[in-house]
């Protein structure tokens, strides 16, 4: 239960402070955020064609998307008091049905309503849905999705500024079935007062040139363990960096194949287990959390944009907020923290939109996909208001090259980093199995960690583990 | 059967073995106390706090927990218990009034089935949820059911274990002299039962009313799988749409107030008919 | 039960018995036995998900029940009872002493109202709110841990979470607290319906408690021991929540905390409507045999049972409902 969190968690990625968009009713907001998009808004969008349906049904499982559209998009008319719905100026009704993803429910719900999408009522019809890059291709590579160039009628031009791999997640055979407002580079957040005691300096340019592959990444690991500290805090900190750059997909045909990077990541993560390099946690459970803050002894995380301002910051506090605390230097460890790019580039977390097939809405879903994912103006103020990191290129060069600092991290600008390294992400071997093969691979070798099982054993359990999920998975081939 | 202790060394062992006893109680009550207090400890802290680590000591957050539960539109609290209250106390009413009319009617008439229908009965209570799940998320999308409460109501009628219970307190506690000389004075059937056989199964239906009702209240499954709109969602839906709000939303402080406020009805229900139900399950245990 | 029936049953009201169970059974048979039903059917064919696509169903004989013979179903099997033996020995050992004293007239017991009411609170809390509560506790930095660090029992924090035995351990820890309550005020009932008489004869005999306890009262409430066992047994076959949440869904390390039902949770993941439908059977069936055993013990003692004997299980239970106050 408590790692279903965590994963709705860690998908629902982008931002960054708590001082977000919980903006009222979107209002004032929203009608900012209008005017400052009215120069790239065509008139087009508010004249949609005579056919559209007038509701626009949302589906998805948490209200951050929710609120990003509330308080953005510049239709909005009004909300309901109880948010269940929102209707624009043409007097389209969006209709929101959010639905929690404790227990696979809003993937089981989701595939009932598609499956009867053909017999649903147009009003019932879903329009707009959306999904999480662990599961994206699943849905991608369906039937029940349009393609958003041919179907919806997005340009190239119109999706250009948009960080290439988010468009790679969800493209099947060069079709892009989604887009998205967010983009999730990550990087590698080590605190600076272990790396000047184990490396001598903290500057982050100069620590990146100790991480910058992952045999260096071991050596630091052991200077660290000489002077106390551990490198990583739990099994899985590092599994993203490797999983984000294997050299094929995980399923072709029915053959399963593991990468030779994963394996590197179960003999790293072994070793470090071994000898003691890490700190036997796992992903947001309460050790890993209490190893970010004042008492931790780790030398640093794999975090991407939306954990670092939030649930980094959070953590590295002695008092917390709600208690007095400020954020400032003095209270735990803020300051302490600093980024650099480590060994490889990778990402985590990101929320998608798709057009459902069947839509009777098409006009207005081009419109939100246009408003929301690739209007620049929007996207920038989206990143100012909330400091998410959007998914716009120049927007985000804009601000990566101004004089922005985060205090947080110790006066660094941030954001120049994320941007660098998103441009850097590869991800055209994702895959429809990723989430569950990705789960079920983490799960079996933790056993091996931990020592419960041999190598085999947990590789016997890994094949067990994908049949049951997906049963037209045949063989599983093993690098030699 | 009032015993008076021989001499005094009995008395001391006596003494002693009480003492024991009131050690080991003690002991067994802190155990399961303790895990509502946790519960209630935590529901004053803030996330971070509760990430971070345990305490036995309250946080002071309490009211900022509870705000924020409350004001968050898309967790419509005030409905969620409604909508609980109405399905919990329908299913519970339900289950056990019809499983009482089962009981009875298995056990007062001589009927060709019955045996059967007793055995078949009790094979039902052996069958988890979980098997027919799907097939019945199935069966209630094409009845047009979906995010309704009938499906979470109506099938409670068919409580087998609800059932089980009813009939062992018949077996033990109702005469069939009372049916007969009910129908000597002239009572029909479903006046008999509803008159006269009801009264008497009272402690029983109220026990029997109070674990459904708890089941129901608790239940996340099915409803779950059922109900769609914020409108109709139940406690333990929210609680997990809470559990699965994103980063800058999710808050634990915030789920472990809503857990607090999703027992406490159940908790003041118990301790109001503690008696009732303590009794009641003693009364479905005699049987041998 | 039936002969009883028969000696005072008027055809005439047979009717009445088919209007009475006909709601029930009408409603099992809507909700419950349909869906059942195209459960077993689909065990016999491949039929399940890949992604959004609909795989079959084709009809595939037995093979479903063969793949699951051969693999895993074992050990899933063995898991779950060893779980619920885990839970079960100390639920029924601290029932059984619980109830021995509360009814142990010699002892009177002050507060009793007050420790069965808690005693039975556990029952209340949500599975999912008291896993929550368990992570928290037995995690490598919780108090769990803290405490037999700082009593220097331990000199490492003990990972209960990762480790086969702790985590069984932990499963059978919840169930047993879950459950003991109930089971203490079912087994005091019994222990309240021995007759008194026989009790004070042993004592003029010079029995001790202990002697009474295992002589008389255990052979006694003998057959409510075996319909607590059987029950717990049937509930123990069904055992999910507890492990499920407790281990995230992956039924622990090694999959040595994977019950049947987990097993059979893993296969609907991918709308396995075949080898789900396959585990269901295979779990029917066992359960019902268990069912039948229980059916028996039971109508074996309604038949046995005379006229005499019900007066005094009513009495019993007069006093049960004192002793209950």
């Amino acid at each position: 239960m408590k790692k279903i969190s965590r994963r709705n968690f860690l998908l629902a990625s982008g931002v960054v402070t708590v001082g977000a968009a919980l903006a009222a009713c979107g209002g004032s907001s929203s009608s900012t955020a209008a005017s400052s998009a009215a120069p790239a808004s065509s008139a087009a969008a508010s004249a949609p064609a005579a056919a559209e349906g007038k509701v626009l049904n949302i589906w998805c499982w948490n209200d951050e998307f929710q609120s990003r559209f509330n308080d953005y998009y510049p239709e909005v008319k009004e909300i309901a008091a109880d948010k269940s719905t929102t209707t624009l100026k043409d007097g389209t009704t969006v209709k929101w049905t959010i639905n929690a993803n404790e227990n696979n429910n809003y993937q089981n719900k989701l595939d009932e309503a598609l499956l009867n999408q053909d017999s649903a009522a147009d009003d019932d019809k879903i329009d707009i849905f959306l999904i999480e890059a662990d599961y994206a291709l699943k849905y991608v590579d369906s039937d029940y999705v349009l393609d958003v160039k041919k179907d919806i009628g997005l340009t190239d031009s119109d999706l250009a500024g948009q960080y290439q791999y988010t468009k790679d997640i969800v493209s099947v055979d060069g079709s892009q079935r989604g887009t998205t407002w967010q983009a999730t580079p990550g990087l590698f957040a080590y605190r600076r007062s272990i790396a000047k005691e184990v490396l001598g300096t903290d500057d982050p340019a100069e620590v990146q040139t100790y991480l910058s592959d992952w045999d260096k990444f071991n050596d630091v690991a052991a200077k660290a363990a000489a002077k106390g500290y551990k490198m990583l805090s739990g099994f899985d900190d590092a599994y993203r960096t490797f999983s984000n750059n294997v050299s094929a997909p995980w399923v072709t045909g029915t053959t399963v194949t593991v990468d030779e990077n994963l394996m590197k990541w179960v003999d790293q993560t072994k070793e470090y287990t071994d000898k003691g390099y890490n700190n036997k946690s796992s992903l947001w459970d309460s050790q890993w959390a209490s190893d970010q803050g004042p008492t931790g002894k780790v030398f640093g995380f794999f975090y991407s944009t939306w954990g670092i301002n939030f649930t980094l910051l959070g953590n590295s506090l002695a008092t917390p907020t709600a208690e007095g605390g400020k954020e400032e230097v003095g209270n735990g460890i803020y300051g302490d923290y600093a980024v650099c790019e480590g060994p490889q580039p990778y990402y985590w977390g990101g929320t998608w939109i798709c057009g459902a097939a069947g839509s009777d809405n098409l006009e207005t879903i081009k419109d939100v996909m246009l408003k929301l994912t690739c209007d620049e103006a929007i996207m920038k103020q989206i990143t100012m208001d909330t400091q998410d990191y959007t998914n716009n290129e120049k927007a985000m060069n804009e601000i990566a090259s101004s004089d922005y600092k985060s205090d947080f991290l110790g006066g660094q600008n941030h954001i120049a980093l994320f941007a660098e390294a998103a441009t850097k992400i590869d991800m055209s071997n994702a895959g429809p199995y990723d989430q569950g093969l990705n789960e079920s691979f983490q799960n079996a070798f933790k056993d091996y960690f931990t020592g419960n099982v041999e190598e085999d054993a947990a590789k016997a359990n890994f094949e067990t583990a994908i049949k049951e999920k997906y049963p037209e998975l045949t063989d599983v081939v093993w690098p030699a | 059967m009032a015993h008076t202790p021989k001499n005094q060394s009995e008395k001391a062992i006596l003494t002693a073995r009480r003492a024991w006893c009131y050690l080991v109680l003690v002991l067994i009550s802190f155990l399961c106390l303790f895990f509502f207090y946790v519960l209630i400890i935590n529901s004053t802290r803030t996330h971070f706090e509760i990430q971070k680590g345990f305490s036995l000591m309250p946080g002071k957050s309490i009211i900022t927990n509870f705000r924020n539960v409350l004001t968050d539109a898309n967790i419509p609290v005030v409905s969620g218990i409604r909508n609980s209250l109405l399905v919990s106390a329908c299913s519970a009413a339900l289950s056990v009034y019809f499983s009482a009319l089962t009981a009875y009617g298995i056990y007062a008439y001589n009927f060709k089935f019955k045996k059967a229908a007793f055995a078949l009965i009790l094979l039902i209570m052996t069958m988890p949820t979980q098997v027919s799940a799907l097939g019945f998320l199935q069966l209630i999308s094409k009845m047009g059911l979906k995010n309704s409460f009938i499906p979470l109501i109506v099938p409670s009628i068919a409580a087998p274990t609800v059932f089980f219970f009813m009939k062992q307190y018949l077996d033990a506690s109702l005469p069939m002299e009372i049916v007969e000389a009910a129908r000597i004075d002239g009572a029909g059937e479903f006046y008999t039962f509803n008159k006269i056989v009801l009264p008497i199964m009272k402690p029983a239906l109220a026990v029997q009313a109070i674990f459904s009702f708890v089941a129901s209240w608790n239940n996340y499954f099915i409803p779950a799988l059922v109900l769609d709109t914020a409108d109709k969602k139940t406690l333990p839906i929210l609680i997990a749409q809470l559990r699965s709000a994103d980063f800058l939303k999710f808050d634990m402080g915030k789920v472990y107030m809503m857990v607090a406020i999703a027992i406490l009805p159940v908790i003041v229900v118990y301790l109001l008919l503690s008696k009732f139900i303590v009794r009641g399950v003693a009364l479905g245990g005699v049987k041998g | 039960m039936g002969e009883k029936t028969k000696k005072k049953g008027s055809i005439s009201y047979a009717k009445w018995g088919y209007i009475f169970i006909a709601p029930f059974f009408i409603i099992f048979a809507v909700f419950q036995l349909i869906p059942l039903a195209s459960t077993i059917y689909y065990s016999f064919f491949e039929y399940y998900r890949s992604g959004l696509k609909i795989i079959g169903p084709s009809f595939v004989g037995l093979k479903n029940y063969i793949t699951l013979f051969a693999t895993d179903l074992p050990k899933y099997f063995s898991n779950t009872l060893i779980l619920w033996i885990i839970g079960f020995i100390p639920q029924i050992i601290v029932s059984l002493l619980l109830a021995a004293w509360f009814t142990d007239l010699r002892l009177k017991l002050k507060g009793q109202t007050f420790f069965k009411t808690v005693i039975y609170m556990p029952n209340l809390i949500m599975a999912s709110a008291f896993a929550m509560l368990f992570f928290a506790l037995f995690s490598d930095n919780g108090p769990v841990n803290a405490v037999l660090l700082s009593m220097g029992w331990i000199k490492t924090p003990i990972s209960f979470l990762n480790t086969v035995w702790g985590n069984r351990g932990l499963v059978g820890l919840m169930n047993f607290l879950m459950w003991f309550g109930n089971t203490t005020i079912m087994l005091m009932a019994a222990i309240m319906g021995v007759d008194p008489t026989l009790y004070e004869a042993a004592e003029l005999d010079g029995c001790t408690p202990n002697q009474m306890f295992w002589k008389i009262t255990l052979p006694l409430i003998r057959p409510i021991l075996v319909y607590v066992m059987i029950t717990s047994m049937i509930g123990g076959l069904q055992m999910f929540d507890v492990p499920q949440i407790l281990t995230n869904g992956k039924g622990g390390p090694d999959r040595t905390s994977t019950t049947m039902i987990m097993y059979l949770n893993n296969h609907l993941f991918s709308k396995n409507y075949g080898m789900a439908g396959a585990v269901s059977v295979v779990l029917f069936l066992v359960c019902a045999v268990l069912c039948v055993v229980v059916y028996f013990s039971l109508t074996k003692e309604d038949d046995g049972l005379t006229k005499a004997q019900r007066k005094e299980l009513k009495a019993a239970k007069k006093a049960a409902a004192k002793g209950g106050k």
